[in-house]
């Protein structure tokens, strides 16, 4: 018994050593490392899009970096977790009071996004979504260390919504993933088609990774509406245009209209299947000589084109590194105070800045599908129509109701 | 005396634990090992395999965290309220299910299982896919902060074993001797005189309420409740880690939940390969423990032991003895009736 309190003793007087001289280094590198968590979809509906290859991203970007930071090693770690809320809250929790992360960069599912972020908040690190897409997390749900990069259900509803409305076609049926993600997306872009003078005609919701759409894609054709809107991403969304094309909802003449498509969804499907379709995006490839050098890099170490997520992945954890050896900490306070206060602008961000509620604001772009005739290699698939400025395609700060806005944190 | 001696011996270990391991970990081991014992009540004892656990877990969570977050209730109210509305949706699901045997019984708890799902995925108050996050942990009795990982560590680990507790008291009491009599040979308890229906929806309850005070304590623990606590993934994994540690033992669904939720902790970070290595480890079990990791350890005649007892080492502890040659699996997990210790 004495020998087990003696353990227990020792246990706690180095459990202080340990607190003291992370106290005393505030202001340099806590743990003289800094750690960054990349948590992904490794297998899952959504691991294309970001998956394996945010992380591969990531650690190009480290490597660009030099390895270190201010002489201090950069640590990567990753985890699968598998779209699953608990399982994102639960790793982070441990990285964050285990392992001491210091930054975790996330790649796709909204619902784990929001639990990072209210997590980030609580222990005062910074959480970067690259991938998910709700907007709440600039707004009920923001963090004063959250940032989110790379896109939003605004900013796709915006884009594609308007484009498609401004043709004519105001009658819109919505297919929709039935979860947060879906319900954003699909409320967004109703509200885009309601205010423009147009319709709503129906909606179907379909649960997350199903693989039959045969009733959902009938009841949409039977409405008659002009627009088959497709609240949905990754393998939902790709399956989703194989059946609608089986179908013959477009030979009808119906439009689709694809609300969130990753480069890597077309890829699958092939240009033939989604030749034609407008949608937006905050990134693509063969834009010019800048995303043309970072994509071909990325495709010799991935095997493919970066899609937006992993693009933008690569550029969060660039300005994270750039913004610790420019203040000399990895502070979060001092990170993101300095991230706020400088523009971001690289290959992946154009008139990119960090805004009071975490939104990164940047240029978007609406794209357009290529024929089979127009595409000249397996990657060129995509033509950009129009650029749309970053504070027409984001929401504007004071519609978000973020909670830290105000306080000026 | 070696029992009572190992019994010590575990307890010390618990108390030391959080100062070598993270806290957070092992409170979700206790959890889920007090989960594993409530389903193991109804499964090793009354030898009814309920896939449908999920139900009471996720209630007693998304119950607790909405008592915490939207109602305010203190942590202790909190954690009844999660237990009394598992325990109502036990003994309604009880009265239906019940009267049903086997597959059956099994198919119809999957099919109410599901049925909450679906009422958790649309109901308002549950969030959907999103969940009830960032629920307070609140305070012991007012005085404890349970903000900090160690004092919530000492609080789950004192519920979560006096629950297990409880559980034994419940399996030793003459109640625990019909449940067995009942799950070995229910015509036969029918023929002793025995309303063996009535037993089996107690028990039912009972499993059902203290599976929703695990649920209760994993959104203390985590701040959260969401969806994969009423997926039907959990009550397969209950299912699993019962018959991983070994059925119709007291401490195999301790180990079993420790083992699984070891797996699924420290194999995050592997990737793509976590659902192999996962599956690779559930076929090995299910060929070389038969009986799961206790039930093998304690049965004298199981290859195991006489593998260590030829190689020369000591076998580990005298355990309870099965019969000899009996297979147990998934359709027959029955312990003979034993007379108390």
């Amino acid at each position: 018994m004495s020998s087990i309190s003696r353990v227990g003793t020792s246990v706690l007087a180095a459990a202080a050593v340990g607190l003291a001289s992370a106290s005393v280094s505030a202001d340099g590198i806590s743990g003289d490392v800094v750690r960054i968590g990349a948590m992904v979809d490794m297998s899952g509906v959504y691991s294309a899009n970001g998956g394996p290859g945010a992380v591969v991203a990531v650690e190009m970007a480290i490597d660009d970096f030099g390895g270190e930071v201010l002489g201090k090693p950069i640590e990567l770690l990753s985890a699968d977790y598998q779209n699953r809320v608990s399982v994102a809250q639960a790793t982070a929790r441990r990285w964050f009071d285990e392992r001491d992360v210091d930054m975790i960069i996330e790649s796709t599912d909204s619902a784990s996004a929001l639990a990072l972020f209210d997590l980030g908040n609580d222990r005062e690190r910074i959480t970067i979504a690259a991938g998910s897409a709700t907007t709440r997390m600039t707004g009920d749900g923001c963090s004063r260390y959250g940032i989110h990069y790379v896109y939003d259900t605004f900013a796709l509803a915006t884009g594609t919504g308007n484009a498609i409305v401004q043709e004519g076609n105001t009658e819109w049926y919505f297919i929709t993933a039935d979860y947060a993600f879906g319900h954003s997306l699909e409320q967004d872009t109703e509200n885009i088609v309601l205010a423009s003078g147009g319709n709503v005609l129906g909606k179907s919701r379909h649960p997350l990774g199903s693989t039959d759409y045969a009733s959902y894609l009938l009841q949409a054709q039977a409405s008659g509406a002009q627009v088959v809107g497709l609240a949905n991403a990754g393998n939902d969304f790709s399956t989703a245009v194989e059946q609608a094309h089986e179908f013959g909802i477009t030979a009808g003449g119906q439009i689709l209209a694809g609300m969130l498509v990753f480069l890597t969804d077309i890829n699958a499907l092939g240009v033939d299947v989604a030749q034609g379709m407008q949608f937006t995006t905050g990134f693509y490839w063969d834009y010019d000589d800048e995303t043309r050098a970072f994509s071909e890099r990325f495709y010799e170490r991935h095997g493919a084109m970066p899609t937006m997520i992993q693009a933008g992945a690569y550029s969060a954890t660039m300005h994270y590194l750039q913004a610790i050896e420019a203040t000399g900490t990895d502070n979060a306070d001092a990170v993101m105070e300095y991230l706020r206060s400088n523009p971001i602008e690289d290959f992946f961000s154009r008139n990119g800045y960090l805004r009071a509620d975490g939104r990164m604001v940047h240029d978007m772009y609406l794209a357009e599908i290529k024929s089979p005739a127009e595409s000249e290699s397996t990657w060129d698939m995509v033509r950009i129509i129009r650029e749309i400025p970053g504070d027409e395609a984001f929401r504007p700060l004071e519609d978000g109701n973020c909670q830290y806005v105000n306080s000026g944190s | 005396m070696m029992r009572i001696a190992l019994f010590v011996a575990l307890v010390i270990l618990a108390i030391i634990a959080p100062f070598f391991v993270y806290p957070v970990f092992l409170m979700k081991v206790f959890v889920f090992a007090l989960f594993a014992s409530a389903f193991n009540l109804l499964l090793g004892y009354a030898g009814l395999l309920s896939f449908g656990h999920a139900a009471f877990f996720g209630t007693g969570s998304y119950i607790t965290a909405h008592a915490l977050k939207v109602w305010g209730f203190p942590f202790e109210m909190g954690l009844l309220a999660g237990v009394v509305a598992s325990t109502a949706l036990g003994v309604l699901f009880g009265l239906i299910a019940v009267r049903r045997l086997g597959i059956y019984f099994a198919m119809i708890t999957l099919a109410l299982a599901q049925m909450m799902y679906f009422v958790y995925l649309q109901a308002p108050f549950t969030g959907g896919e999103d969940g009830i996050q960032s629920v307070p942990r609140g305070t012991l009795l007012g005085l404890v902060d349970l903000r900090s990982d160690l004092n919530l560590y000492y609080v789950v680990l004192a519920i979560s074993l006096a629950g297990i507790f409880c559980i034994y008291r419940i399996v030793k009491s003459p109640f625990g001797q019909v449940l067995r009599s009942i799950g070995q040979n229910p015509d036969r308890s029918v023929s002793l005189g025995y309303s063996i229906s009535t037993y089996k929806l107690a028990v039912y309850i009972m499993s059902a309420a203290f599976s929703g005070l695990a649920g209760a304590l994993l959104v203390v623990v985590f701040q959260l409740a969401s969806l994969d606590e009423v997926n039907w993934h959990m009550s397969g994994e209950v299912v699993l880690m019962t018959l991983v540690g070994g059925v119709g033992t007291l401490l195999g669904p301790i180990v079993g939940a420790a083992v699984i939720v070891t797996l699924q902790n420290y194999l995050a970070e592997v990737g793509q390969w976590v659902l192999v290595i996962q599956g690779s480890i559930f076929v090995i079990i299910v060929l070389a423990f038969r009986k799961g990791i206790v039930g093998e350890l304690s049965d004298p005649e199981s290859w195991l032991r006489t593998t260590l007892r030829r190689v020369g080492m000591r076998s580990p502890g005298p355990g309870p003895s099965a019969r000899p040659g009996e297979a147990v699996d998934l359709g027959q997990a029955r312990q003979p009736v034993r007379s108390g210790d």
